[in-house]
């Protein structure tokens, strides 16, 4: 279906969320120095600012153009215009001033203090009302779940569930909550592990529905195997979190079921193997399509991270990566390599750009690999000395881990000038 | 019509499983003890308003620009600890805290260390793949 009168307002989600991308790689590399020339920003604009500058970016990057894919396609979806189209410019005007007032504020030094969600409370209340109006749109632009293919399925959960654990997220304000350290992390990292699984249920729903629309077939959408792994995704999304919280002294049972259920993604892991030969042929065929060559390299990078994520699932191994950077690793192969890459294959539909973005695509992913595998080699070291040189101080320790530290930095560098190469023809289509 | 019933009440029952799950997470208590006093409560919130956790970690989570803090009070002397907090580092800034912040800080330090060792060096592999810590 081609964009009609009321796209433009479901556009701009995606170009706000390119430019929060640009701010998010501005502070990344901010940040990054810190570790090569540490202490170079102590005076001027310390790390904790940078971080949340650079972590809050991301995190608005990630929502802003989720949203606007979902509704994008649900409009090609139901091949009419998005109703209530006011009341997602209402959203859309509440999103964007609550997170520029974020990151403003962090440049004063405000926050709340939690991880990820680093901004004071305050800001919870206008986000939540933008996700109910959003919650609200999506509802009202389709009348019941029968005979829906699969990712409509996944966008109402992801749509459902992000607004239940991000007000999970500020239970922390509860005196009871707050005042019990480890109950406190254990309901914040359940909210958390939750949270990011309801994104992506947003994110692979549509990267479900843009391989229909490339493939021109929506057989896959509606087959028990699509359900099947619906479900095994929201299993995960409910009972997995745990594996973030297996040296935290919460109660034993949590760690328990969270190793039996991240278990489950070996069926996914499995499956990609199994599949890889037909993979492969199917994407030879489709290269050439922009949109296509990015849910490919997700493809990959899901692969990559998700093996990661089954061997730090498992407790016995988690204790030599948790607390290092080797979890940094996992969570820039899972932001960048697959949420930002399967984003910006939705922006390449949508936005549809006339340049191919065939040299910027190659320097992400090579320098991607090499950045990651920087992170690991630096995780592993600090594993090492946790076990057997806990006698020599952190920062020895960190000074030790410089040369990957470089190699980290510079990769970081190629890899921004890569995703630049790739958001500049998609800004110029706005 | 039969699938789309099946669909919905695996749908309904994960989520009556995971709300249940949730439920019982909120109104359990754990083992460990609540923060003792006002002072280490403050000492919480200063760690929140600072944004400590960008840097530093507890029980493994957080930051890597400087230490896990869970176990600091009982590895390194209070002199040691508001030296730091005092001062800052090559790394750290000097956040200005005032003598009462500090101690506020080091009560919730010494509150962090009654609720666990964060140490993953201190835990017990088993074969299952499982953990455990004396």
């Amino acid at each position: 279906m081609e964009p009609s009168h009321n796209n433009k307002y479901i556009k701009i989600f995606i170009t706000t969320g390119l430019l929060f991308l640009l701010s998010a790689l501005f502070f990344g590399l901010a940040g990054a120095l810190e570790y090569v020339v540490p202490g170079v920003w102590r005076n001027i604009f310390s790390f904790e600012k940078i971080r949340p500058l650079h972590v809050s970016s991301a995190v608005f990057w990630i929502l802003t153009t989720a949203i606007g894919s979902v509704l994008c396609f649900l409009k090609e979806h139901n091949e009419q215009n998005i109703k209530n189209i006011k009341i997602i410019r209402l959203a859309f005007y509440i999103f964007t001033f609550s997170f520029v007032g974020i990151l403003i504020s962090y440049c004063f030094g405000i926050f709340g203090g939690r991880e990820y969600w680093e901004f004071n409370p305050l800001f919870s209340i206008p986000i939540s009302m933008g996700w109910i109006l959003f919650i609200v749109v999506f509802l009202s632009n389709f009348k019941t779940l029968k005979k829906q293919p699969v990712y409509v399925w996944m966008w109402f959960t992801g749509a459902l569930f992000f607004l239940f654990t991000y007000l999970e997220s500020n239970l922390w304000l509860i005196p009871n909550i707050r005042n019990h350290l480890i109950k406190d992390m254990t309901i914040q990292w359940k909210s958390y592990g939750s949270m990011v699984g309801s994104w992506n249920m947003l994110i692979y729903g549509s990267s479900i529905y843009l391989l229909d629309k490339i493939s021109g077939s929506k057989k896959y959408s509606f087959s028990n195997i699509a359900f099947w792994l619906y479900f095994l995704g929201l299993f995960n999304l409910m009972f997995n979190w745990g594996h973030h919280i297996y040296t935290l002294p919460t109660q034993p049972y949590v760690k328990h079921i969270a190793y039996v259920v991240s278990m489950t993604e070996l069926l996914i892991f499995g499956r990609i193997i199994y599949l890889w030969k037909s993979s492969v042929t199917t994407a030879q065929k489709h290269f050439h399509i922009n949109s296509y060559r990015f849910l490919i390299g997700a493809d990959v990078w899901v692969f990559l991270t998700l093996g990661l994520a089954i061997l730090m699932s498992i407790p016995a191994l988690n204790i030599y990566m948790h607390g290092t950077h080797t979890v940094v690793a996992h969570t820039m192969g899972a932001t960048i390599g697959i949420n930002s890459m399967l984003l910006l294959a939705f922006a390449y539909d949508i936005l549809k750009p006339k340049t191919k973005p065939k040299f910027g695509y190659w320097l992400i992913n090579v320098s991607l690999v090499v950045f990651w595998i920087a992170l690991i080699v630096a995780g592993f070291s600090k594993a090492y000395w946790q076990f057997n040189n806990p006698e020599i101080p952190y920062g020895e320790m960190i000074a030790q881990l410089k040369p990957w530290f470089y190699v980290f930095f510079v990769s970081g560098i190629v890899l921004v000038i890569g995703l630049v190469m790739v958001i500049i023809p998609l800004l110029k289509r706005r | 019509m039969e699938r789309f019933r099946f669909k919905f009440i695996v749908f309904l029952f994960l989520s009556v499983v995971f709300f249940g799950y949730s439920a019982i997470l909120y109104f359990t208590e754990t083992e460990q003890p609540q923060i003792p006093n006002k002072s280490a409560q403050k000492g919480k919130m200063l760690w929140q308003q600072k944004n400590c956790v960008s840097c530093h970690q507890l029980y493994g989570l957080g930051g890597h620009l400087g230490p896990d803090l869970t176990n600091v009070y009982a590895i390194r002397s209070e002199e040691y600890i508001k030296a730091f907090l005092k001062s800052g580092t090559t790394v750290m800034p000097d956040y200005q805290l005032s003598e009462t912040e500090i101690q506020e800080l080091l009560e919730f330090f010494k509150y962090t260390n009654t609720t666990g060792v964060a140490d993953p060096a201190s835990f017990s592999k088993h074969l299952n793949g499982t953990i455990s810590q004396q």
